[in-house]
């Protein structure tokens, strides 16, 4: 036991959150320069030097961000939502858990004979446009940005004419199955939203990866893909609205990805 | 062919080249995903020695996919230089090892060598090296090339600018840009990763960054890492553009994934070699990386390595800027925790210079790998030794659009520190001239973007 202090070390430790945007920069040249500079990105800038290593404050605040990406990797998305938009769920062949799914993205690219079953019964085929849900690497990213760009998909779709079949959820889901759902249902054009892998202490962002009539054999060179959709980055309400135009341009060229760019 | 060896007691064979070669491997969670990793250690260990034993020629007439099927095999097989070639073709992969290790040979040596090697050839040597083996080797050459200044001199650690953006706002990358150039980053290039891959958003991020480099006079080059389709139709539109980029696969297949060819490619340069607004000769980036064939399902059931030695030796044709491989970019299916990751980013390093590829690395890892920044530090310590070209240097080296992390601008003010090393030697004397470096070292005004605001 080591023995007791003599006396209480007037020292008091007691912190606000850092998680705050400043600067930790000291003397810039232009200190309300430096304030729109870094209000400009979400990047760690103006975040200054110890020699050329890091001020104290903004590695630790990198660490905590790291700490926390770390803890919001191995979440599911919450059945709550999935009820809530009437999207039935189906899983790909990873069965056992994230760890499989992050070993296996083979397993993530094929859908269960099960969920095979289920699509089949449940979702009319050849639609004009067939939306997907997939959880990806980011459970996050869905729970964030679904409730405001699925009703702007549908409502887009519906009202330029088009078929819009039974969406759906995938768990344990990679792009790659695309082509299995485009199999299974022959739609003119896919849509996947899907979560894309965490950044640091930023999870959020979501991916549409789109094709035209995709099927067995198709790879990313015949796909597209709208990425960073967040309220920080491309907001949802307007990715929805470009989503529904880049349907439309793949069903005018009856093309997409490299081919489609191509043609344009 | 017999490919057997006892090993304290216990017979091991292997049926050919192709399965000898994955298992030789260092454990990597993608080759174990392709179905090609040792079983055991001992296996493991089994399976280079008898690769040790193999001669250079078998490796020539084995290519990963057969020459008829697959371009990068005839690039790569029609480049070889046959009087290197047969100085070499029956040496052991052994043989190759020690010759490369030796203190009698040069750098100059090696360089020709290399003409003579074909990339199965620099894989298998690579399964038999460790860790410091591969430091050692790649720190005896240098690889050097031009575009706007040059890169890769002896003594010299560039750093790429990578400025990225969420929704490439002009002002958001200017800001970044502005931060990396007061540490001394930007000598590789200033190079966006876009959002946006269209023409007009590329065409524009090339405008401002040119626009950039002319107010500040930076001896430097400026590339937008799109498609590089998209970037050819901002060329042909006559957007400033410094570099041309590409990601390169180590398979036909794979290149298909990717969108492109070596047509596509050849054309890119002639573009290039045209209409760039450097000097060159030297105008293009490729990116490659462990994984992305098999991501792809486009690896033949070949290794990951050799598929990467492969990129490099397709690289080699356009007289590349710069090249680095992005390693644990992907994720833990392909490279799992830190371990891999490093030893991957020395693998690609070695054996980018090997090919004679002016090489970089960017060392990095997704927050799904089983890694972190110190590991990334101590990858970027370790290849700096092994006499790395340049690192990326990001804001902290947390991409802001990327999802991963890698190095900073801080990084390789630090390494430079350490190591005694300068930037580019243009860009040395514009820093010099700007007050941000005195004798290699920031000075008291370096590290402030808002130095940038006065002009
Ligand atoms: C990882 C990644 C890659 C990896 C993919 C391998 C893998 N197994 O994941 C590699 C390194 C191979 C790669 C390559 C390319 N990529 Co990429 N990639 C990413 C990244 C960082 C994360 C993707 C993710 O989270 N996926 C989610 C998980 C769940 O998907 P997954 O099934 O595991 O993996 C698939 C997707 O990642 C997909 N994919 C990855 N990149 C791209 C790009 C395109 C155009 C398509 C259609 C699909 C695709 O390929 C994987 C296998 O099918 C994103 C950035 C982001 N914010 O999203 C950029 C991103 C999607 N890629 C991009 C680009 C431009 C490319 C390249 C075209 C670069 C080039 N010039 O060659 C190449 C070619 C891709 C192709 N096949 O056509 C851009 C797309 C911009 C756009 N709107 O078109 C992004 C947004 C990054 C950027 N801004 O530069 N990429």
């Amino acid at each position: 036991m080591p023995e007791q202090p003599a006396t209480d070390p007037q020292v008091s430790i007691d912190l606000p959150d850092p998680a705050l945007k400043r600067p930790t920069l000291s003397h810039p040249a232009d200190p309300a320069g430096l304030h729109a500079l870094m209000a400009a990105t979400p990047a760690r800038i103006g975040v200054g030097r110890a020699g050329p290593r890091y001020t104290t404050a903004a590695q630790l605040l990198f660490q905590a961000d790291h700490a926390m990406t770390q803890d919001t990797l191995l979440r599911e998305v919450a059945p709550s939502l999935l009820a809530e938009l009437a999207l039935f769920s189906v899983a790909t062949q990873v069965c056992g858990g994230k760890q499989e799914y992050l070993l296996r993205p083979d397993l993530g690219r094929k859908l269960s004979e099960n969920a095979k079953e289920e699509i089949r019964a449940r979702c009319p085929q050849r639609p004009a446009v067939q939306l997907v849900v997939g959880d990806g690497l980011s459970a996050a990213a869905v729970e964030a940005n679904l409730r405001q760009i699925l009703p702007v998909i549908r409502h887009g779709v519906l009202s330029a004419g088009l078929s819009f079949g039974v969406p759906f959820f995938v768990s344990h889901c990679r792009v790659g199955v695309m082509n299995d759902i485009g199999e299974l249902l022959q739609p003119d054009v896919l849509i996947l939203l899907i979560g894309e892998r965490p950044g640091l202490g930023r999870a959020e962002s979501l991916s549409a990866y789109m094709a035209w009539r995709p099927q067995a054999g198709d790879t990313d060179a015949q796909r597209d893909v709208l990425c960073n959709i967040f309220a920080g980055g491309t907001n949802p309400l307007e990715a929805g609205a470009y989503i529904v135009q880049l349907a439309q341009t793949m069903r005018a060229h009856q093309a997409s990805g490299v081919a489609l760019k191509l043609a344009t | 062919m017999l490919l057997r060896t006892r090993l304290h007691g216990k017979q091991y064979e292997f049926p050919d080249v192709r399965v000898l070669m994955g298992k030789a491997n260092e454990e990597k969670s993608g080759d174990r995903l392709a179905g090609l990793a040792a079983e055991t250690a001992a296996e493991r260990a089994a399976a280079r020695f008898v690769l040790a034993e193999l001669p250079l020629w078998v490796l020539r007439e084995q290519p990963a996919v057969p020459y008829e099927q697959d371009e990068v095999t005839r690039v790569i097989q029609d480049a070889l230089d046959p009087v290197a070639y047969a100085e070499l073709k029956d040496w052991s992969v052994g043989q190759l090892r020690e010759w490369l290790l030796a203190d009698t040979t040069t750098a100059a040596q090696i360089s020709r060598a290399a003409d003579g090697l074909t990339a199965e050839m620099i894989s298998a040597v690579t399964k038999l090296m460790s860790n410091l083996d591969l430091i050692y080797a790649a720190s005896k050459v240098r690889v050097s090339a031009h575009c706007n200044n040059t890169i890769g001199l002896a003594g010299r650690l560039s750093s790429r600018n990578q400025p990225n953006h969420p929704t490439d706002s002009l002002t958001g990358i200017r800001a970044e840009l502005y931060e990396g150039l007061a540490y001394g980053s930007g000598d590789s290039v200033i190079g966006i990763n876009p959002v946006d891959d269209s023409y007009s958003s590329v065409a524009r991020l090339l405008e401002m960054t040119h626009a950039v480099i002319q107010q500040w006079q930076i001896p430097t080059q400026n590339c937008v890492l799109a498609h590089v389709t998209t970037q050819m139709k901002c060329l042909a539109a006559g957007a400033p553009a410094g570099l041309l980029f590409q990601s390169l696969a180590g398979s036909q297949r794979g290149n298909d994934s990717f969108g492109i060819s070596v047509a596509l490619l050849d054309e890119a340069q002639r573009l290039a070699q045209r209409h760039c607004f450097t000097p060159g000769p030297n105008y293009l980036y490729f990116e490659t990386g462990q994984g992305s064939e098999l991501s792809a399902d486009a690896h033949h059931g070949w290794d990951q390595l050799t598929l990467e030695a492969r990129c490099y030796g397709l690289a080699r044709r356009y007289r590349p800027f710069q090249v680095n491989t992005v390693v644990g970019f992907i994720g833990p299916e392909y490279l799992y925790d830190a371990r891999q990751i490093q030893r991957a980013g020395l693998e690609d390093h070695f054996m980018g210079k090997l090919s004679g590829l002016p090489m970089g690395v960017d060392a990095c890892y997704t927050n799904h790998a089983r890694a972190d920044q110190n590991a990334i530090e101590n990858l970027a310590v370790l290849l700096t030794a092994a006499g790395c070209n340049y690192f990326m240097g990001v804001p902290m080296g947390d991409d802001s659009m990327l999802s991963y992390q890698c190095t900073s601008y801080h990084d390789t003010a630090a390494l430079r520190q350490l190591f005694g090393l300068r930037p580019a030697p243009e860009f040395e004397r514009w820093l010099e001239d700007l007050g941000l470096m005195h004798a290699g070292r920031l000075t008291a005004r370096a590290g402030d973007p808002s130095f940038f605001l006065r002009r």
